[in-house]
């Protein structure tokens, strides 16, 4: 679903590469944790898979394209196959749960009937049933975020990028956007979250890859977050 | 759906930029009248050419008895020379110019001059005193000089006139004042460019949550980048709308009302000529519009 091969991204000629001959295979359907420090090359590794950044050296392939080869008019298709999450949530402000939502599939063309039929499921699918008319002021964090899923995942990628989804969030509340996730991951979805929440990462147990300095240090299936505690 | 989406976008841009958006309107207005003003006058040259220069004619006035000119110290013209210089005309090397003469009998013009003479100054004047003329026609009016060369110099004529030279400094007035309109159009017109950059760059920063977010979920870059396209295009065209306005109220009330009451010999342009250039302006305004939004969005939405 997700290839890259020796991939290496220098953003500055002269300076040290964000990321570093980093080879990496995800099948469809597979639940990955990208972890590692600040400046370790998690964002670029998934400005790469959603192509807003072009390696330096090496191929990047996701759903089945060639992202080297890929013009930038055939980006926008790429893109409505990987739902994107954030931590910030990134919901707009003066929009309604239910038109964040529809947002995303009006502006890629849905037509009124599938955006009626689409946005309640979703919004039903991550526990915001009966709330589709509040402003994203008046719902708690973890219901931001869900939103914020339901957008990503309400025209039915199959690829969901999540970049440190709890970061903003308690734990508690982090917990229950984990259980989202991982519903999502079971509907043949792959998932790959960058996270730095270790607690998530040991109780989840799913496959880890660790990126340190733009190096690939470890790749790991049902993996936790440091490698002292293995 | 993606229509209504656009069209909502745009008035939400509008909205929230009102002031911006008011104030290309207004640039584009002033400066597409200009434009318009500079089309109208040139208009009303080539109107004012094509009805005179037709009926202009090159007059070859022939030596009264007693000319003070240095070529009539001959004395009056002959029958002989009026023959010759008649035979240049219609035989010579400058017959193919010549549409048509006519000859004015010595009493002819004496009868015209006192009849245009409102003064009395012209009372005293005798037909004999006066020298017969060739009314001459061409083919071609822009070709005066030729014919004036070839029969300037020959004997017994007086001299040779062009009545277009009398035209002709009204026409340098115009021909300069559409240059002053255009200048200032062009002035006006980069402004009004600049303008509409600084109103999109300020609408896609204002609204960079909702490009992100389109651009994150795969909406395409036209469908990103055009509500901010049209939020430009729908100012300017305001603009030209309003141009088009204020010029066809100056072509309703102040030629056809009052110029044409003041000064009415001459041949005006019109409403009708508006209506001829309105849709150029319209099509200036989109073209500056695009110009602006093509030159700014990609730096502000890239896909």
């Amino acid at each position: 679903m997700i290839r890259l091969d020796n991939v290496s991204k220098v953003y500055t000629r002269g300076a040290r590469p964000a990321l570093d001959n980093v080879s990496v295979e995800i099948e469809r359907g597979d639940f990955v944790f990208l972890v590692g420090s600040s400046g370790s090359g998690k964002s670029t590794f998934l400005k790469l898979i959603l192509r807003e950044e072009r390696p330096t050296v090496g191929e990047v392939y996701v759903a089945g394209r060639h992202l080297n080869r890929l013009s930038s008019w055939r980006v926008p298709h790429l893109r409505r196959e990987i739902g994107a999450v954030f931590q910030d949530f990134r919901l707009l402000p003066n929009k309604t749960v239910y038109q964040n939502v529809a947002f995303a599939l009006q502006v890629i063309g849905k037509n009124r009937r599938e955006i009626d039929q689409n946005v309640p499921e979703m919004l039903e699918l991550v526990g915001l049933a009966g709330k589709e008319r509040r402003l994203p002021h008046e719902l708690s964090g973890g219901e931001q975020q869900r939103v914020a899923i339901a957008r990503a995942f309400v025209n039915r990628p199959p690829i969901l990028l999540c970049d440190e989804p709890t970061g903003n969030l308690d734990p508690g509340t982090s917990v229950g956007i984990m259980r989202l996730l991982d519903r999502i991951n079971r509907t043949g979805t792959t998932v790959l979250m960058a996270t730095h929440d270790d607690e998530i990462v040991d109780q989840m147990r799913k496959r880890v890859i660790e990126l340190k300095g733009g190096h690939l240090v470890r790749d790991q299936d049902r993996g936790v977050y440091g490698l002292e505690t293995v | 759906m993606r229509l209504r989406f656009i069209l909502g976008e745009v008035a939400n841009g509008l909205r929230r930029n009102s002031t911006m958006a008011l104030s290309v309107v207004l640039v584009t207005f002033v400066s597409l009248t200009f434009v318009g003003a500079a089309v109208l006058t040139q208009m009303q040259v080539q109107q004012l050419k094509d009805a005179w220069y037709g009926r202009v004619e090159v007059s070859i006035f022939m030596c009264p008895p007693n000319s003070l000119y240095e070529q009539c110290a001959g004395g009056a013209v002959t029958a002989q020379q009026e023959a010759d210089i008649r035979a240049v005309l219609e035989e010579g090397s400058v017959a193919d110019l010549v549409d048509e003469v006519y000859y004015e009998t010595r009493e002819e013009m004496h009868e015209n001059i006192v009849a245009a003479d409102d003064t009395g100054v012209y009372s005293q004047l005798e037909a004999e005193d006066l020298g017969p003329a060739f009314r001459v026609k061409l083919t071609d009016p822009e070709q005066f000089q030729v014919v004036a060369d070839a029969t300037s110099g020959l004997d017994g004529v007086e001299e040779v006139k062009d009545q277009r030279e009398v035209f002709d400094n009204l026409f340098m007035f115009l021909n300069a004042a559409t240059f002053v309109a255009a200048g200032l159009a062009a002035v006006m017109m980069l402004a009004a460019v600049l303008l509409i950059t600084t109103t999109i760059r300020l609408s896609a920063l204002s609204r960079r949550r909702e490009t992100t977010i389109m651009r994150m979920v795969g909406s395409s870059k036209s469908l990103i980048q055009m509500p901010f396209v049209l939020e430009g295009a729908v100012a300017a065209t305001a603009g030209a709308l309003l141009a088009i306005t204020g010029l066809w109220l100056a072509a309703r009330y102040l030629i056809e009302d009052w110029l044409t009451g003041s000064i009415a010999w001459v041949d005006y342009v019109g409403r009708e000529d508006v209506w001829t250039v309105a849709p150029w302006l319209l099509v200036i305004a989109v073209g500056l519009a695009g110009v602006a939004s093509f030159a700014t969005l990609g730096r502000y939405t890239k896909a």
